[in-house]
């Protein structure tokens, strides 16, 4: 039976191995901080970076100037931890949602969710998502950030399979594993993140 | 996809693909990488009772599919979701286009599925005029360009960045560059418009789960969750395989798939939906879901003893990802929607006779596929049956007919082998290879210099020479197999040297024939069945403790596949599994059994590689013998990159297809030259008779002989 700390460390080193960036975090305050400085660090649209200057067809241009100001997106927070990440994020100068994310689909800057469970030996996240808000906040991101407390870490898939039975039984549900960025490998076999979904996955290690 | 008429205008095909240099690299790249990816991504685990664990459950799966099939549609239902079943194709699609038609959707985005592939969907639902567009990065490409997939995970795999550079040119109306990363970026920001647009998302299902009545989605680019998610209306296509009873044995199948598919421990997404979702796009607020399940065949298959186990594939591609002959030719040439080895089978179900009987052709029967296959399928085995069904319905070839007439009559066999010695005397060289082929080669058997016919048989020396072993620690029969005995029988007079020295007293029974493989590789299972009758009646397996074969592919044949062969014979049976037990090559039986020792050789200080016969490191998961013997016999072994990788030789199959044959060959023996070895050594004949000829036609310096040459030299 490996200890807690081992889970710990073959979450990361797995995660990590995705090109997760999992950091750990002693409260939830600092993973409001962290978004908060993600957020303004980052390009105001990431894919700048990566073909924002290439010319594309008018209606996917169209789509893409829709997305004006830096916007942080956390559909499924408990109320409180909500109210103090829209409060710092309106003093940083980015709009903060939990709702209304159709208004957004050519982007937003940051999702942030919290995790269920985590996955030690593949670096995974279980996200249950019913919700369509909370869904598309975790796609249609550029950064992906979500929380996941430390006592959350099983060591592999069999250990949460009742957790999943539950929720699957409670009909309707959508369930997801997440392990690391979008990714794809189609051309030329390249590795290339954030094809459709997010372009990054930071994964916040909450002590609890 | 299938378009060749006949075997001729398949090569020809093929001849064209071996041109393609990209293609070349990439799969050699892609073939190289994976081995490792795969070994790494399987590190800790253990793999093959993993394999046997899902082969358990998808069998059962299949015996219950009626009733699994009942209640996943039961559970389906009452969460929400409208179940259907589709008899064929066809049918399937005519559900998903009135579904389109009756909800009112004209925009479609789909995210991978080789279902629908299968069922060519896509044309049905433009053709009722609905714009269909795939989300997957390498579908959408190959859906641009009008192609199939070459690949069942990397559908693109076939395609440069260049040629997507100059197909995103077209498509955006703008110059693009031709950086990847770039190239991805242009994908998703075109790709994102299509699903603000459609009305419906149409998915595959890697898993149908009863106990919940919903689905598991495999995907790394998490298109599969924008699929389902925004579009009001979502279809899952989805075959009757892909039922299971529970959440348990998906997540088991989770645990192979990824790793199997790409060497990935999991994808980026694994999507679990149950139910009617919320949905803000629908009136209601809740997706409107449709279940299509389709059958096409596959009730029919898992009702066959034999082909049952088709259903245990769980479409990770590796069969693909280790076939030589893929990475010769790519998948368009491998397949005809279903690539690999499963595709040449799925081929003949899904698609017919007639799109199949050139594909089953093309496996050399090297085992690779069979040795990761996710659920442990014979797909060698399958692909020669399918080869002998459709010749038995079709006719047989000439050369097949005649091959299987006088192997049944092994006198006429014998006798024709040493005739064929006075025959070859005037192109016969001294350095035993003919000196020009016969006019029945054409010239793509040029690659390699053939050899002549022995001077004495085997059979003819024994009869002089067979020496007497006086209180014989072991008691053994010799199978020599036709090569060794006609061709090469200094190679088993090495091996009877080294027996007799270690206190090993031997028999060779004279009524032995050819094992049969060579016609059993050409579907005629019939003189294959009547050969190995013979050869079961020829030994008395309760008088011996092994049965020696110094040819691999002899040992794996006579091993694995005569019980099967004689099944039906229930006296012939028995006698077949205690012939089978007793079965060993000349590596294991010299090293495990009689453990000789390094101090009974003297060191020559030369230094060897190693070939390993197919048939021997995964027809018979032999690996360490033949390199710690190399050792003890007094030579330095240095390894060569891709030890484990087919020749080329196949028997038949380098007679059928020379061009392939050719270029396995050549990729072989750069490898074999580049270790600066002088001698390469290997555990079966076929093999000595390809990889001699190959460097005879390279005047190569390097020397290839049977382990047991070595040995018998070197002994003291």
């Amino acid at each position: 039976m490996p200890s807690k700390e081992d889970l710990y460390q073959l979450f990361e080193e797995k995660a990590g191995l995705v090109s997760a960036k999992v950091t750990s975090i002693a409260s939830e305050d600092d993973a409001l901080k962290y978004v908060i400085n993600l957020c303004g660090e980052k390009e105001a649209c990431q894919l700048l970076a990566s073909g924002c200057e290439a010319d594309l067809s008018d209606k996917a241009e169209a789509l893409c100037d829709t997305k004006q100001k830096k916007v942080i997106a956390a559909p499924g927070l408990n109320e409180d931890l909500y109210k103090k990440l829209a409060t710092q994020a309106k003093k940083a100068g980015f709009e903060c949602i939990d709702k209304g994310m159709r208004d957004h689909l050519a982007g937003v800057d940051i999702g942030f969710t919290y995790a269920e469970y985590g996955i030690a030996d593949t670096g995974t996240l279980m996200l249950d998502c019913p919700s369509e808000e909370l869904r598309l906040a975790t796609m249609l991101c550029e950064f992906h950030v979500c929380v996941l407390p430390k006592s959350k870490i099983k060591a592999n898939t069999y250990a949460v399979e009742k957790m999943m039975l539950t929720r699957m039984k409670k009909t309707p549900d959508y369930l997801a594993f997440i392990t690391g960025a979008s990714r794809t490998a189609d051309i030329e076999r390249v590795l290339a993140l954030g094809v459709h979904g997010p372009l990054e996955l930071h994964i916040l290690l909450l002590e609890d | 996809m299938q378009k060749a008429h006949n075997l001729k205008e398949y090569r020809e095909e093929l001849h064209e693909t071996l041109e393609n240099d990209f293609l070349r690299t990439t799969l050699d790249n892609f073939a190289i990488a994976y081995r490792t990816g795969r070994a790494n991504a399987f590190k800790d685990i253990d793999v093959r009772g993993l394999i046997q664990e899902i082969a358990d459950s998808k069998d059962a799966a299949a015996q219950n599919a009626d009733a699994l099939f009942k209640e996943f549609k039961e559970n389906a239902e009452a969460a929400g979701v409208h179940v259907h079943f589709a008899k064929d194709g066809d049918e399937a699609n005519r559900i998903i286009t009135k579904i389109a038609k009756d909800s009112d959707c004209k925009k479609i985005v789909k995210s991978k599925s080789m279902t629908a592939e299968e069922t060519l969907l896509n044309h049905d639902l433009e053709d009722a005029g609905i714009e269909v567009t795939e989300t997957d990065l390498g579908e959408w490409i190959i859906q641009m360009r009008h192609e199939g997939p070459s690949h069942m995970v990397m559908p693109a795999i076939h395609l440069s960045r260049y040629q997507v550079g100059d197909l995103f040119s077209e498509v955006t109306g703008t110059k693009q560059d031709t950086d990847i990363d770039k190239l991805v970026k242009v994908a998703r920001r075109e790709l994102r418009q299509k699903y603000v647009e459609a009305d419906m998302g149409i998915s595959g299902a890697n898993f149908a789960i009863a106990e919940t009545g919903g689905i598991g989605i495999v995907t790394n680019e998490g298109n599969a969750r924008l699929v389902t998610t925004l579009p009001r209306v979502h279809v899952a296509l989805m075959g009757i395989d892909k039922l299971l009873p529970n959440l348990r044995d998906a997540l088991r199948i989770l645990k192979v798939l990824p790793r199997n598919a790409t060497g990935q421990q999991l994808t980026s997404y694994v999507t679990w939906i149950t139910g009617n979702n919320e949905c803000l796009a629908a009136e209601d607020g809740k997706k409107e879901i449709h279940y299509v399940v389709l059958d096409n065949g596959r009730s029919e298959l898992i009702k066959d003893p034999l082909f049952s186990q088709v259903n245990r594939c769980v479409r990770c591609g590796a069969c693909a990802n280790v076939c030589p002959v893929y990475r010769l030719v790519g998948g368009h040439k491998m397949g005809h929607i279903y690539i690999g080895a499963i595709g040449l089978i799925l081929t003949y179900f899904f698609h017919g006779k007639d799109k199949a009987k050139n594909l089953v052709q093309n496996c050399i029967n090297c085992e690779a596929c069979k040795d990761v296959c996710a659920g442990g399928i014979d797909l060698p085995r399958l692909i020669k049956e399918i080869h002998a069904r459709i010749q038995d319905e079709d006719g047989h070839p000439l050369p097949s007919f005649l091959l299987g007439k006088v192997l049944k009559n092994r006198k006429l066999f014998h006798t024709l082998l040493r005739t064929a010695k006075w025959g070859q005397k005037p192109v016969a060289e001294k350095d035993g290879f003919i000196r020009h082929l016969p006019m029945i080669f054409s010239k793509e058997h040029k690659f390699r210099a053939l050899p002549t016919i022995a001077e004495t048989p085997f059979r003819d020396w024994w009869e002089e020479n067979r020496p007497e072993v006086e209180n014989p620690k072991y008691r053994v029969a010799l199978f020599s197999g036709c090569v060794q005995d006609f061709v090469y029988p200094e190679q088993m007079q090495a091996a009877v040297d080294v027996f007799a020295a270690n206190g090993v007293a031997m028999e060779f029974p004279e009524k032995q024939s050819c094992c049969g493989l060579p016609v059993q590789m050409m579907g005629e299972t019939k003189a294959s069945r009547d050969v190995a009758a013979q050869n079961l009646r020829a030994f008395e397996p309760d008088a011996y403790d092994y049965i020696v074969t110094l040819c691999a592919s002899c040992a794996a044949h006579l091993k694995h596949n005569y019980p099967k062969l004689v099944m039906d014979k229930p006296s012939l049976k028995l006698r077949a599994d205690a012939f089978s037990d007793k079965i060993i090559d000349y590596s294991s039986f010299v090293n495990d059994v009689l453990k000789v020792d390094a101090k009974d050789f003297t060191p020559s200080g030369g230094k060897a590689t190693y070939h390993a016969p197919c048939h021997l490191c995964r027809g018979l998961d032999v690996h360490d013998a033949p390199r710690q013997l190399i050792e003890k016999s007094g030579m330095e072994y240095v390894e060569c990159a891709e030890e484990e990788v087919c020749c080329g030789f196949g028997g038949t199959f380098s007679m059928k297809f020379p061009e392939l044959s050719a270029e396995l060959l050549k990729k072989k023996l750069d490898n074999v030259e580049a270790t600066g070895a002088d001698t390469l050594l290997t555990d079966c004949p076929g093999c000595i008779m390809q990889l001699r000829g190959g460097l005879k036609r390279r005047n190569s310096k390097v020397q290839v002989k049977h382990v047991a040459e070595v040995m018998s030299n070197s002994k003291k």
